[in-house]
C-alpha cells in the first residue's frame, strides 16, 4: 500500500484538517462517557498509523477532563499476523507500553479499520502483556470490508470505499485515491 | 532476500532492516513469556557437521521463540567420513518437510552447494574460514546499541586483532562493520592475514590501541603454532594480546569484544569482567535476538520488502 | 576396399590450405582435388579439413578409475573432440611404471578402435617420487612421454638423475611443476578471490618455483623436457627466457586456463577445481601471448574426469580436475584471436611433433598421408549439455557455455569414429 498525500494525484480529500480535529474531540468525549471516570483506561495505538492518534486522543481527553490522566503506549503486531510469509512484513517501531495491561482497559486505536485482521493480531499480542479487563476500538476512519467480526466502539467516520482504493489518514485529513 | 549466506551478498539496506528488526526481537525476548507466534508451523533444521553448541542452542532458541519447529541433526565427523555426503543429508531431510537450513560446516562454501540441493532458506552458521554472518549481525548489532549508532558506523575505528586468515568471524565482522561506514584494520603478523586482504593491516597493536573505538580480539588456535605460523602463544601475547597496560591505553569508551570462546592468558590476559568496555557477554545475549531477525525476515516476508 | 570421400571442405594443414575433397582409402588419403567420388561421402560444406587433433594429456583413468573414465568413452570423447590421438597420464591405480600396464592400455585402445592412445611412463615408481622408473623398457614398450603427472617430481637430486638417464632414450620427460610443500590443502589460486573465500591457496610460485628448477636442470643436462599445463604469466616468462637460451624445452596450456578464472569458484562449484588451479585474467592474457608468439608450443586439455558424487563434495575434499577432449576445439576458436592455422597447429602438429607420432597424426594432408582426419564446421556456435557428453563423467566447467567451433567428423585409420556430430558405433 503506498501512501498517497492528499489532495494529489487524484486523490479525493474527504475530511480536512479540522473535520479530524473534531473527530478526536467527539471520540475522547465518547471514550469518557463509556468508562465512567477512566478507571484503568489505557490507549494503544498500533503501528504505525494507530499511534499519533492515540497520543491525540491521549491529550484531548486530557482537555476535556483535567483530573484525568489517560496513559498511551504503542504497539507493533506485525509478529502477530495471520498473512505472515504471505506478503512483505515490515515492522515499524519497537512496541512501547510503559504500563501494564493486566486488569487493564485497554482501547486499540488505529487510523483505518478494513478487513478487521489487524485488530485481530492486536488482540493476540496484548494477550502477550497481561490479561485486559476489557478491549475496545477506536477508529478514525472505518471503510468496510471486514473479513473478520469485529466492529468498532469509537468511529471519527464511516467511509464506504471500493477494495481497490487506498485511504490515508493523517492529522491533516483524510483522502481517497 | 532468499538466503543468508554471507555478509557480502547483503546491501546495506538489507543490513539496517535486519538490525531495525532485531530490537523488535530484544524486545520480545524482555518480556516475561518471551515467545511469538510469527513462525507457527514452519521448521528449521540446524544441521550441524560440526560441533558449535554455542551456535547451536542459540538458533534452536531463536526459532522456539518464534514459535517455529526445530531439528537439529548433528553429523559427526565420523559419518561424514563414512561417505554420508552433504547431498545426501540436505535431500533426505529436505524431503521431511524444513523451511529453513541453518547449516554450520567444516568447509567453506558448502551452504552454497547446499543451496542446490533444497528450495528451502539456507542460513550460513559458519562455513570453514569463509563467513559467519549471524555472528556479525550480533556484533554489528550489539555496537549499535551500545554506541547509539543507529545510522550506521561513519568514522568508527574498528581493530580486529588474531587469526584473521583462518577466521569466517574476522571477515564476515570486517565486511559488515565496513559496509556500514566504519574504518576497519587487521592487526596480525603476516602469517595470519590472508595474502589479500580487505581492509587495512597493521601488525604493530600498540600503535593503534589507543585510537580505536572497537577493539575485536579473535580467538587463538594453538594449533597454528605447529604450523610455524607464530613461534609461540608467549610471543603472541606479548605482540597482540590485550594486555593489562594495553588495556590502560584503551581510549574511554572503547568497546572490547570477543566471538568467544576465549583463550585467556592468550589473546586476552586480563579479567574481560574488570573492563569498563567489554560487551562480551552483550553479545551473547544479543545473537538470540538476531536470529530471530534474520529468521523471521527470510521466513516471514513472503519475499522481496 | 571402401573409399570415402570427405566432399567440399576448406583443406587445412602445415603446409597451407585450399578448397578440395579427400579420398580415403584403407587408411591412407589417396587423393586430394576437386570432383572426387567415393563409395561413401562426408559431407564437409563449410567446414575445415584438418590432421586429427593430438592431445599430450589425457587422464582415461582406466585401469583402477572405471567409475569415472574408461578407455572406450574416455577414446569415444576423444573422437568427439575431433582427436586421433592422445597421450594417456599413467596416474592410474596401479600405475604406468611397468610394461604390463603399458601393454593392457595400448590393447584396450586397440580394442576400442576410436583414436590412437598413447600409453605415457611414470618417471619415478608409483609416482613415489623415490626411484626411477625404467625408462628403457617402458620405451620398448612404445612409450615416448615420462611424467608423474598427478603431482611433480619434488626431490631434485632424483629429477637430475632422471634427466640424465634418459638421455640417449629418445624419450621426453614432462613435469607437472607444483611444489607441495607450497601448496599443502590448496584449493584454489591464491590470491584476492580465495583471500576472500577463505580457502587456502595455491600460489604461483609453487609452480614457478619447479620449472625454474627444472629449466636449470635442462641447461645442465642437456636433455629435453615438456612442461606440462602451464598455468601463470611468470611461467610463460620463464619459458621464453629459456627457449632464447636455446634450451631444448616446450609446454602446453589448457584451454581452461586460456579461457576461466579464478573469480568462478566463487560458486562453490566443485566443477572449478583444477591442478594447477584457475588463475587471473593478467595469467590467462600472458598464456595467449605465449601461446601465440610461440613460447608454448600446444593445447593440451588435461582431461580429468571425476564422478559426479566426488565433485559435489565440498570445495576442499572435492578431488581436482575438468573435462576438456569434447571441448578443447570449441574453447580454443571461441577465445583465441589466432589465425586457424596457428590454433590446429597448437592443437595437431606441434603436440605430435612432441609425442613422437607426426609420421601419421598431424601429417599434410596428401596422398599417401595417414587417414587420421577431423572435420568441423569452425564458425558452428553450440551450447554445452555435459548429459550429451560422450565421457562418462560431466565435470565440465562449460555447463551451458556457448562455444564456437563444431566437429562433424573424425577418421581416424581412415575409419569415421565420430560422423556428422554422433560417435561411431
Amino acid at each position: 500500500m503506498s501512501e498517497v498525500p492528499a489532495g494529489t494525484n487524484g486523490a479525493k480529500q474527504v475530511l480536512g484538517a479540522d473535520d479530524v480535529r473534531r473527530a478526536i474531540t467527539r471520540m475522547a468525549h465518547e471514550i469518557i462517557e463509556r468508562n465512567r471516570g477512566l478507571d484503568g483506561v489505557v490507549l494503544l495505538g498500533v503501528q504505525r498509523g494507530g499511534v499519533w492518534l492515540a497520543e491525540a486522543l491521549a491529550a484531548s481527553i486530557g482537555d476535556i477532563d483535567r483530573e484525568a490522566h489517560v496513559p498511551w503506549g504503542s504497539l507493533d503486531v506485525s509478529l502477530y499476523r495471520d498473512d505472515i510469509g504471505l506478503r512483505p512484513v515490515s515492522p515499524g517501531a519497537v512496541s512501547e507500553i510503559p504500563f501494564d495491561l493486566g486488569g487493564a482497559t485497554v482501547v486499540i486505536v488505529d487510523d483505518v479499520l478494513y478487513t478487521g485482521r489487524t485488530v485481530r493480531a492486536a488482540f493476540d499480542a496484548i494477550g502477550d502483556y497481561g490479561r485486559p479487563e476489557m478491549m475496545q476500538l477506536a477508529v478514525m476512519v472505518d471503510r468496510g470490508h471486514r473479513q473478520l467480526p469485529i466492529r468498532p466502539d469509537f468511529v471519527g467516520r464511516n467511509l464506504p470505499t471500493s477494495t481497490d482504493e487506498v485511504v490515508v489518514v493523517t492529522e491533516t485529513g483524510v483522502a481517497i485515491s | 532476500m532468499k538466503h543468508l549466506l554471507a555478509i557480502d551478498e547483503l546491501d546495506v539496506a538489507d543490513i539496517h532492516r535486519l538490525l531495525e528488526l532485531t530490537d523488535h526481537m530484544v524486545e520480545v525476548n524482555q518480556r516475561p513469556n518471551p515467545k511469538v507466534p510469527a513462525l507457527r508451523g514452519r521448521t528449521v533444521c540446524n544441521l550441524f557437521f560440526e560441533v558449535s553448541t554455542r551456535t547451536r542452542l542459540s538458533f534452536e532458541t531463536a526459532t522456539r521463540r518464534l514459535s517455529g519447529d526445530v531439528m537439529t541433526f548433528t553429523v559427526s565427523e565420523s559419518s561424514v567420513n563414512k561417505g554420508e555426503s552433504l547431498r545426501d543429508t540436505v535431500e533426505t531431510v529436505a524431503a521431511m518437510g524444513v523451511d529453513a537450513f541453518v547449516i554450520r560446516h567444516r568447509s567453506s562454501g558448502a551452504p552454497w552447494q547446499a543451496c542446490r540441493w533444497t528450495t528451502a532458506a539456507v542460513i550460513n552458521a559458519g562455513d570453514g574460514w569463509h563467513a559467519h554472518p549471524t555472528q556479525a549481525l550480533l556484533d554489528a548489532y550489539t555496537v549499535r546499541t551500545e554506541l547509539g549508532r543507529t545510522g550506521g558506523f561513519d568514522g568508527l575505528r574498528l581493530a580486529i586483532v588474531g587469526d584473521v586468515k583462518h577466521s569466517r568471524v574476522a571477515r564476515s565482522v570486517g565486511q559488515i562493520f565496513a559496509a556500514l561506514g566504519a574504518d576497519v584494520v587487521l592487526v596480525a603478523p603476516a602469517t595470519l592475514l590472508p595474502v589479500v586482504a580487505e581492509h587495512a593491516t597493521s601488525d604493530r597493536l600498540d600503535d593503534i590501541i589507543g585510537d580505536v573505538d572497537v577493539l575485536y580480539l579473535l580467538r587463538m588456535q594453538r594449533e597454528r603454532m605447529s604450523e610455524a605460523l607464530v613461534p609461540n602463544l608467549h610471543e603472541y601475547t606479548e605482540r597482540f594480546g590485550l594486555t593489562a597496560e594495553r588495556a590502560a591505553r584503551l581510549s574511554d569508551g572503547a568497546l572490547v569484544m570477543h566471538p568467544g570462546p576465549m583463550n585467556r592468558g592468550v589473546e586476552i590476559t586480563v579479567d574481560p569482567a574488570e573492563l569498563p568496555g567489554s560487551v562480551i557477554g552483550h553479545q551473547v545475549a544479543n545473537g538470540v535476538a538476531v536470529r530471530m531477525a534474520v529468521l523471521f525476515d527470510l521466513l516471514g516476508s513472503g519475499g522481496v520488502a | 576396399m571402401t573409399r570415402t570421400l570427405i566432399r567440399g571442405g576448406r583443406v587445412i594443414d602445415a603446409t597451407g590450405e585450399r578448397m578440395a575433397d579427400v579420398a580415403v582409402e584403407g587408411g591412407r588419403v589417396v587423393d586430394v582435388g576437386a570432383g572426387l567420388g567415393g563409395d561413401e561421402v562426408l559431407d564437409a560444406g563449410g567446414c575445415v579439413v584438418a590432421p586429427g587433433l593430438v592431445d599430450l594429456h589425457a587422464h582415461l583413468r582406466e585401469p583402477g578409475g572405471e567409475q569415472a573414465e574408461t578407455i572406450a568413452s574416455g577414446t569415444a570423447a576423444a573422437a568427439a573432440g575431433g582427436y586421433t590421438a592422445v597421450v594417456a597420464m599413467p596416474n592410474t591405480e596401479p600405475a604406468a611404471d611397468s610394461r604390463s600396464v603399458v601393454d593392457f592400455v595400448t590393447a584396450r585402445a586397440i580394442a576400442a578402435g576410436r583414436c590412437e592412445v598413447l600409453p605415457s611412463g611414470c618417471i619415478t615408481v608409483g609416482r613415489r617420487g623415490h626411484e626411477l622408473a625404467p625408462f628403457a623398457e617402458l620405451a620398448a614398450a612404445g612409450v615416448r612421454l615420462f611424467t608423474d603427472d598427478g603431482s611433480g617430481v619434488q626431490d631434485p637430486l632424483l629429477m637430475r638423475r632422471a634427466l640424465e638417464y634418459a638421455a640417449g632414450l629418445d624419450i621426453v620427460l614432462a613435469q607437472h611443476c607444483q611444489v607441495d610443500r607450497l601448496t599443502e590443502g590448496a584449493v584454489m589460486h591464491e590470491g584476492e578471490c580465495c583471500s576472500r573465500l577463505g580457502v587456502p591457496g595455491w600460489p604461483a610460485l609453487a609452480e614457478e618455483l619447479m620449472l625454474h628448477r627444472d629449466l636449470e636442470l635442462v641447461r645442465l643436462t642437456g636433455t629435453p623436457m615438456h612442461f606440462l599445463h602451464l598455468s601463470t604469466a611468470g611461467s610463460v616468462e620463464l619459458v621464453r627466457a629459456a627457449k632464447a637460451d636455446g634450451l631444448p624445452v616446450t609446454a602446453e596450456v589448457t584451454p581452461h586456463h586460456l579461457s576461466l578464472t579464478d573469480e568462478l569458484l566463487a560458486s562453490f562449484d566443485g566443477n572449478y577445481k583444477v591442478n594447477p588451479p584457475l588463475r587471473t585474467m593478467a595469467d590467462v592474457e600472458a598464456l595467449r601471448v605465449g601461446l601465440a608468439d610461440g613460447t608454448i608450443d600446444a593445447i593440451a586439455t588435461d582431461h580429468a574426469p571425476h564422478s559426479p558424487e566426488t565433485k559435489e563434495q565440498p570445495l576442499d575434499v572435492a578431488p581436482p580436475g575438468m573435462l576438456g577432449l569434447e571441448t578443447a576445439l570449441g574453447v580454443a576458436l571461441a577465445h583465441l584471436d589466432m589465425p586457424l592455422a596457428r590454433v590446429l597447429a597448437a592443437l595437431s602438429w606441434k603436440p605430435a611433433t612432441i609425442a613422437g607420432v607426426s609420421d601419421r597424426h598431424g601429417g599434410p594432408i596428401e596422398p599417401g598421408g595417414a587417414a587420421n582426419l577431423v572435420v568441423f564446421d569452425p564458425d558452428e556456435r553450440w551450447e554445452v549439455a555435459p548429459a550429451r557428453l560422450a565421457s562418462l563423467s560431466r565435470n565440465t566447467p562449460y555447463r551451458g557455455v556457448k562455444l564456437r567451433g563444431r566437429v562433424r567428423h573424425t577418421l581416424f585409420d581412415g575409419r569415421p569414429t565420430f560422423r556428422d556430430g554422433a560417435v561411431a558405433t
